[in-house]
């Protein structure tokens, strides 16, 4: 499956929007605007592109509490996100969920659970609406290395396998589960070797690399569709921020990993540079492309803060809406 | 309007048989609800109707079944996800209460969860301290959810047909010992309203609110109560979550006395509930402490004799109320 240049430089903007938002984060916590706290995916950019560039505009996909990457690679309004960091009126739920609560419904990207592997059964569920339906939609279930040490994973991956369906699960392996490395977390590191166990395909890739992460889940997703049943694919990243989660610290430090290891990745598995790299050897784009690229993608930042700071907060009555539906005019 | 007399057991499988006649969306999935037709019997003839596309049986797995029908409901589907036993909802409570309940509200109020979560609970037939719980009181904590327990065939059939045609995520519990009681049930569809108490017998001296198997008892009670000339008003709540507190507001301002009455055990109870809020509203129409029945906080008991001992029986809402007039 070859990628179009035209696909390709829509992809490398949509990686550099998901890189200038989480970069930016931090700083924006540390000013007391983001609420709570959030979840950045430095390094993970290739994976969320590559993913949902592989996807029918209604396929359904389910997130993770590190979702911001995610919605915006599923072509989400980066100011409604933004918003909804911010917990202002104007964001996605307006200001209930905050950060970890991120969905687009319009975009048929069903939103992200808070609880590390809570969703992935229920990724799997709307994909037997789908088959039930028989509307041909196939979805994707995101979730990280952490989570696959949840139970929920071998239920999900289980039950989704012996009723076969349309669900493609991904897992991004950043290396860490909260500040556990890999080795401390999985028996088997090799995630994907476990989904001989629930009689599915299960393929590690390189997360950092965008053609193989879209080419991928192309086929995961198309054997989905054609009532083939569920796959695993786990991309391998890492996490490029310091911390788990943005959190008030003294030291926002990486004492948790071996020195030198965030900097070696930040040098040499970089997906936005090595992609950036790749692409102008490929003839798609030169040096003054990618910046217009990259200057597009900040303008854009830009304005989302500029709305996002102007927003509203939320009128205090309003936490009292959204609980429960309208029981009128149902069915 | 015909009317028959079924079981509560037959009453359920009856209104998840003509739901999914009526719509086909709706479907259930659990452990052993197919050709086996359920560990208590309230599946039965679903899956000779309707096959395995739409009557699922699942692995062991109760995590999975309330997760995949949490995303079935998002996609468009109606699901009835059984959970064996109320015991085991612990087992996927997270998803009931972090994903289920809340996932409408995290999204901003955008997707309409409509599904049915319905499981067997209470005990009283012998099977010991983790088949015989009732954890209503767990799940009215948890804005989100609805939740509703019938005590007779036909609130049974006409509560999980709301349940099923509703917008919102509903519990729905059945009490092991009513399963076989029979009861009238029309020929004719209908529903009953969740969120409305029913008043089952009027009295003037005392109000009895229950729900589940003490219900049934404190109706018998009531009986034996009036022979002795005492006048018991026995209310249904039915709905637990909305509570149909107005029921029992003008019910306490007609008798000035309250029992309540429920089989789950005393501390945290949803008598406590029951109680705060009537002192809340209705103070100065008591003429009496609120009594609470309910088992005592004790584990249920497998051996028969241990267990009746602990769960509340016809005689300990008799004493209840003798203690308050």
């Amino acid at each position: 499956m070859t990628l179009t240049k035209e696909q390709l430089l829509k992809m490398y903007h949509q990686m550099v929007r998901i890189r200038i938002f989480e970069h930016s984060l931090p700083d924006f916590f540390q000013k007391g605007l983001v609420v709570g706290t959030g979840h950045v995916s430095l390094g993970e950019e290739a994976v969320a592109v590559g993913a949902m560039s592989a996807l029918g505009e209604k396929d359904f996909t389910m997130s993770t509490h590190r979702a911001h990457g995610h919605a915006l690679a599923r072509g989400a309004d980066m100011k409604i996100i933004l918003a909804e960091v911010f917990c202002r009126a104007t964001g996605c739920t307006g200001g209930k969920g905050g950060s970890m609560h991120i969905h687009d419904f319009d975009r048929y990207f069903f939103g992200t659970v808070g609880i590390v592997g809570g969703g992935i059964h229920t990724g799997g569920g709307l994909g037997l609406a789908a088959k039930m339906l028989k509307t041909g939609q196939v979805s994707v279930c995101f979730f990280g290395d952490g989570a696959s040490n949840r139970g929920t994973f071998h239920e999900a991956l289980n039950l989704a396998s012996l009723w076969k369906v349309p669900t493609v699960y991904i897992c991004t392996n950043n290396q860490y589960a909260m500040t556990l490395p890999l080795c401390k977390n999985c028996a088997n590191p090799d995630i994907a070797a476990r989904a001989a166990a629930y009689n599915m395909p299960g393929v590690s890739i390189d997360g950092l690399d965008l053609w193989t992460v879209y080419d991928t889940v192309k086929a995961a997703v198309e054997r989905a569709r054609r009532g083939e049943g569920p796959s695993l694919i786990v991309a391998i990243t890492y996490r490029l921020s310091p911390e788990h989660s943005l959190r008030v610290s003294a030291d926002p430090s990486t004492q948790y990993r071996p020195k030198g290891e965030v900097e070696e990745w930040w040098e040499r598995h970089d997906p936005i540079k090595i992609t950036r790299k790749k692409l102008i050897e490929m003839g798609f784009m030169d040096e003054k492309k990618a910046q217009e690229i990259e200057a597009a993608a900040k303008k854009e930042f830009d304005e989302a803060v500029e709305f996002a700071i102007n927003s509203p907060e939320p009128a205090p009555e309003t936490a009292f809406e959204g609980i429960y539906a309208p029981e009128e005019g149902g069915k | 309007m015909a009317v028959r007399q079924i079981t509560l057991r037959e009453a359920i499988a009856e209104a998840i048989k003509e739901e999914m006649r009526r719509d086909p969306t709706v479907f259930i999935m659990g452990e052993d609800i197919g050709k086996f037709g359920g560990s208590f019997g309230t599946t039965r003839g679903l899956y000779q109707e309707f096959g395995e596309e739409r009557v699922r049986d699942t692995p062991i797995s109760e995590t999975a079944i309330i997760g995949f029908a949490l995303g079935a409901a998002m996609g468009g589907m109606r699901p009835i996800a059984e959970i064996m036993r109320c015991d085991w909802t612990t087992i996927c409570m997270d998803e009931i209460v972090n994903q289920v309940a809340k996932m409408r509200y995290m999204s901003g109020g955008r997707p309409e969860i409509h599904m049915v979560i319905k499981t067997n609970c209470e005990g009283g037939i012998g099977l010991g301290p983790q088949h015989s719980q009732s954890f209503e009181a767990w799940y009215c904590h948890v804005p989100g959810l609805k939740v509703v327990m019938p005590s007779n065939p036909y609130d049974g059939k006409g509560l999980l047909k709301a349940a099923i045609r509703g917008r919102n995520p509903v519990i729905y519990l059945d009490s092991v010992t009513l399963l076989s009681l029979s009861g009238p049930v029309p020929d004719e569809d209908y529903t009953v309203p969740i969120g409305k108490a029913e008043v089952k017998k009027e009295g003037k001296d005392v109000t009895f609110v229950g729900w589940g198997a003490v219900l049934v008892k404190a109706l018998n009670a009531a009986k034996t109560l009036a022979n002795e000339g005492i006048d018991m008003e026995v209310i249904d709540l039915r709905t637990l979550r909305p509570m149909d507190t107005d029921t029992i507001i003008n019910s306490v301002k007609k008798t000035h006395r309250l029992v309540v009455g429920h089989e789950a055990n005393l501390t945290c109870g949803l008598g406590a509930e029951v109680a705060a809020r009537v002192q809340e509203q209705a103070f100065d129409y008591l003429d009496a402490p609120i009594k609470r029945v309910a088992a005592p906080d004790c584990l249920i008991p497998a051996n028969r004799k241990l267990e009746k001992y602990v769960l509340p029986q016809e005689e300990t809402v008799i004493a209840a109320v003798k203690s308050i007039l």
